[in-house]
């Protein structure tokens, strides 16, 4: 048993609204809501970087959890969009929370990446004391790289979320998680070191449509549950059509789907614990609501994680 | 593909895409409109509820769902 005792998160202050957005792009700004539910998104500063967000993100997670970061005994940090191929942002992130020598882990992840993270620090939790798990993003550069892709381009986001997982109970238990990898679609989603996004928009639609539901049922089935005793369900923020797509599949209505998308866009890693976050401050769960929050992406990678208040 | 099955698969593109036209059974139907990615889910879902089958994620290639024509000949192989 593990258990979450605290969200926090970053989002830079610079807006990207559609308007600006369509001018560079020389398309419809309401063609862009249609599409896919964003009407702005956060774009970090040049000088900004992923361990940077992700700092202040662990930062407000760490005060909203009354935990000093000299508690940490290990780091986990999920990010796609990290400036190098060594090392990866996970260590200083831990140096600039005055936690060198304390393990940090990177996990290289896009879209899922925050979800894993979860899952594992539950996990290892007992062996390492307090785990801080954080997603951060500079997706928005990868979005408007060129060659343009528009429909790519209006998608992402920059921003940073993160949590505190104890081995303790009470709080936001984590009940169980099911992960899946399957590197079939490497190709079909994926950013190399140069260029944009580069994005399958169907095949990666279709098989989240599919995968989400699924992964979703098998950690409620396994533990006598079905959607009906969510509360909320708490979704990677990839596309708000997406996610109507996923509701209607589970015939859950939509407002038990939290969503964010409008205003931050596509964070990839960090739009999970973004949402949770925000999720936590405005519809704090009363005890015994069960939460699942899921996700999927680049990879392919998907999964659940089912919690409850205590 | 039998003019049965053409004809229900035809229902079910006009009714995701909105559009009243019948498509050319060898027409891209991402090419010519009448599926994006999204009404590719819904109409997935249709064949599998008109069919009465379910299409594996392994079986989920958008490429089988170009054209009329590929998914007659993937739900023929089906037994559809």
């Amino acid at each position: 048993m593990a258990a979450i005792l605290a969200f926090g998160r970053y989002l830079p202050d610079r807006i990207l609204d559609n308007a600006e957005l369509a001018q560079m792009l020389n398309c419809d700004a309401a063609g862009i809501v249609d599409s896919c539910g964003i009407e702005e998104r956060r774009i970090a500063a040049p000088e900004e970087s992923v361990a940077d967000l992700a700092e202040r993100a662990s930062r407000h997670c760490l005060e909203k959890a009354g935990v000093d970061a000299g508690q940490i005994g290990l780091v986990i940090l999920s990010s796609g969009s990290s400036e190098r191929r060594f090392p990866g942002p996970a260590s200083q992130l831990a140096q600039q929370l005055g936690l060198a020598g304390v393990p940090a882990i990177d996990l290289p992840f896009a879209s899922a990446g925050g979800l894993f993270g979860l899952a594992l620090a539950a996990q290892l939790a007992p062996a390492y004391g307090l785990v801080l798990v954080a997603a951060a993003e500079k997706m928005s550069g990868a979005g408007l790289a060129e060659p343009l892709d528009r429909n790519v381009a209006i998608l992402f986001g920059d921003g940073a979320g993160a949590c505190v997982v104890s081995s303790a109970h009470g709080g936001l238990e984590i009940i169980d998680s099911v992960l899946h990898s399957d590197g079939t679609y490497t190709r079909d989603l994926r950013l190399e070191f140069t260029g944009p996004v580069q994005m399958s928009g169907r095949s990666v639609i279709l098989q989240a449509s599919r995968r989400i539901p699924a992964a979703i049922s098998e950690v409620l089935g396994r533990n006598g549950l079905n959607q009906s005793n969510v509360r909320v369900f708490l979704l990677h923020q990839a596309n708000s059509n997406l996610t109507e797509r996923i509701a209607k599949a589970m015939t859950v209505p939509s407002d038990r789907f939290f969503s964010n998308i409008r205003r931050y866009g596509n964070t990839s890693s960090a739009s999970l614990l973004i949402a949770a976050s925000e999720w936590l401050e405005q519809k704090p769960p009363e005890k015994g609501d069960w939460a699942c929050l899921a996700a999927f992406g680049a990879g392919f990678h998907w999964g659940a994680v089912l919690v409850r208040r205590a | 593909m039998n003019e049965e099955m053409q004809a229900k698969l035809a229902a079910i593109v006009r009714r995701v895409s909105g559009k009243e036209a019948d498509p050319d059974p060898e027409e891209s139907l991402f090419d010519s409109g009448y599926l994006d990615s999204f009404a590719l889910v819904d109409m997935v879902s249709e064949i599998e509820r008109e069919f009465g089958l379910k299409i594996p994620d392994s079986d989920l290639n958008p490429r089988r769902f170009d054209s009329l024509n590929r998914i007659a000949e993937y739900l023929s192989s089906r037994g559809a």
